[in-house]
């Protein structure tokens, strides 16, 4: 099952490693998936408009770090929980809730209603941000696979085999077998 | 009974249309509809091929061109009407007069619907539209029992379209101006209640504290449900008391008074939520067209559990199933 609800956390096992580990991968492969996606989707900055220029802190509560999004550059940096840069625009709640809306499964409004996300700063720019990427209609595993096209197969099968241990949305599921 | 379905992007129209939705309603990305939000709606591009996409399936699409046209500038809404017709819409649905006449004398085969920002809640009002305008269906305030949809349907000619599901705004549609108190721009002409701009949430002392313009409007503990920036669901100290003045923070959800909505002689049913995502849209239309379908089959409608996807997360039938004292 799916974290239809965003309710699902990552596994302790996983969040030791990511608390030691430098964390200049985690921003190279994210700006390289962001870049990658957004010459894929370039309706996705059309959207975004006038606030491509924003930075938008995006507080993944159960990850032991911050990331900030800059759309303009396709810059993810992921930073120590606490020393992030200021964000025009901060968006927080969990990698389940997030990985949902980025996947068509959750509704963002429906998350902030529950309380189980919070946004602060520059209204604006988050729904232009929420908005845009909803319009996107965003599969990361595929966008992944295409990134690394030879290694594709086995990271079809680690993603799948991922998503089933842990319940996070990796991937765009079919959408009339979640609702 | 026809399901009229939101859509704020051309991916949320594919969700409706795919979902079972047997209308979309949608509008331009700029100040001529009621949900001017910051990277939504449709560029004309955008609508032509959502246009296509929905007739192929059945569907059809309609274009929200409901804000008042300003003194002067009326040139904006004239060639929104225009593009929507020239997109291939199966109507517009218009509020204000003077683009009424317009699109009757200019477009007089494109279908006109009556916005519910007209705030036409009596036969006398809706019977001049359809006159003087050739208006084909009306979308009601809600503000009416089932019982007085019933009347007013048999004093009418024009089909009626009411909301089912969605925002509940108890103000005289049109006409409400607590956003320009608050921010000096109102839903009527800038197309949104709570402008996006004058919304700031702040997380003070483990409350999330919502402002609109500078005003608190609400405080809600961290991780509660909270509510739409908006005044109207607003929670209120006033000698010593707090509380909701004008409304509670709930939605409508009427998919039980479906089936009195049908014999009160309803011809569509509306989802409010243009701003909503394409889950949303999926989850909502799917259920409804599960009753709208039992309905036709004459089956008992099943019953639905949407409340967790609405604003305070609870619903409320609204005026339909009470009257105003």
């Amino acid at each position: 099952m799916l974290a239809a609800r965003g309710d699902v956390s990552i596994p302790r096992i996983l969040i030791l490693p990511m608390r030691v580990l430098p964390l200049w991968p985690v921003s190279l492969g994210l700006s390289a998936l962001a870049r990658r996606i957004l010459q894929a989707h370039p309706e996705i900055l059309s959207r975004i408009d006038k606030y491509q220029s924003k930075g938008f802190a995006l507080d993944i509560t159960d990850l032991p770090f911050a990331l900030h999004l800059d759309p303009a550059r396709a810059a993810v940096r992921a930073w120590p929980r606490g020393a992030a840069p200021p964000a025009d625009a901060r968006i927080s709640g969990t990698l389940a809730g997030f990985l949902a809306m980025l996947h068509g499964v959750e509704d963002g409004d429906t998350l902030f209603f529950s309380g189980a996300l919070q946004i602060e700063g520059d209204m604006s720019a988050v729904l232009a941000l929420r908005n845009a990427l909803d319009d996107a209609e965003l599969d990361l595993g595929a966008e992944v696979q295409r990134a690394l096209p030879m290694l594709a197969p086995p990271l079809r099968a680690a993603i799948a085999r991922f998503e089933r241990l842990t319940g996070l949305p990796l991937r765009r599921p079919d959408l009339s077998e979640v609702y | 009974m026809e399901l009229v379905c939101p859509a704020g992007t051309p991916a949320a129209l594919r969700a409706a249309v795919d979902s079972g939705a047997h209308s979309v309603y949608c509008g331009f990305a700029d100040a001529t509809n009621a949900r001017n939000f910051p990277g939504l709606n449709f560029s004309r591009a955008e609508l032509a091929e959502g246009v296509g996409y929905a007739h192929a399936q059945g569907a059809k699409v309609l274009v929200a061109i409901n804000t008042f046209p300003t003194a002067g500038d009326e040139g904006l809404w004239h060639c929104a009407v225009a593009d929507a017709a020239c997109a291939g819409a199966d109507a517009v649905i218009l509020a204000d007069l003077g683009l009424l006449a317009h699109a009757a004398e200019h477009h007089p085969d494109l279908r006109r619907h009556l916005s519910v920002q007209a705030a036409a809640a009596n036969p006398d009002a809706i019977n001049f539209y359809a006159e003087a305008f050739g208006v084909r269906r009306v979308v009601l305030p809600r503000v009416l029992s089932v019982e007085e949809i019933a009347a007013i349907n048999r004093e009418i000619a024009v089909e009626t379209e009411v909301f089912v599901f969605g925002g509940l705004c108890v103000m005289a549609e049109g006409r409400c101006s607590l956003s320009s108190y608050a921010t000096g721009r109102s839903p009527n002409m800038n197309g949104v209640c709570s402008p996006p701009e004058f919304v700031d949430y702040a997380n003070e002392g483990g409350q999330n504290v919502a402002r609109l313009g500078g005003f608190v409007i609400h405080r809600t503990p961290n991780g509660a449900s909270a509510p739409y920036p908006t005044l109207c669901k607003g929670c209120f100290t006033s000698a010593d008391k707090t509380g909701h003045v004008f409304e509670d923070a709930v939605s409508l959800d009427a998919s039980t008074l479906v089936p009195r909505l049908a014999k009160a002689g309803v011809t569509a049913l509306k989802i409010e939520g243009r701003q909503r995502s394409r889950a949303y849209v999926g989850q909502i239309v799917r259920a409804f067209r599960a009753v709208t379908d039992a309905l036709e089959a004459g089956r008992e409608p099943p019953a639905l559990a949407l409340a967790r996807l609405s604003e305070g997360q609870s619903a409320t039938t609204g005026a339909y199933a009470k009257t105003w004292r």
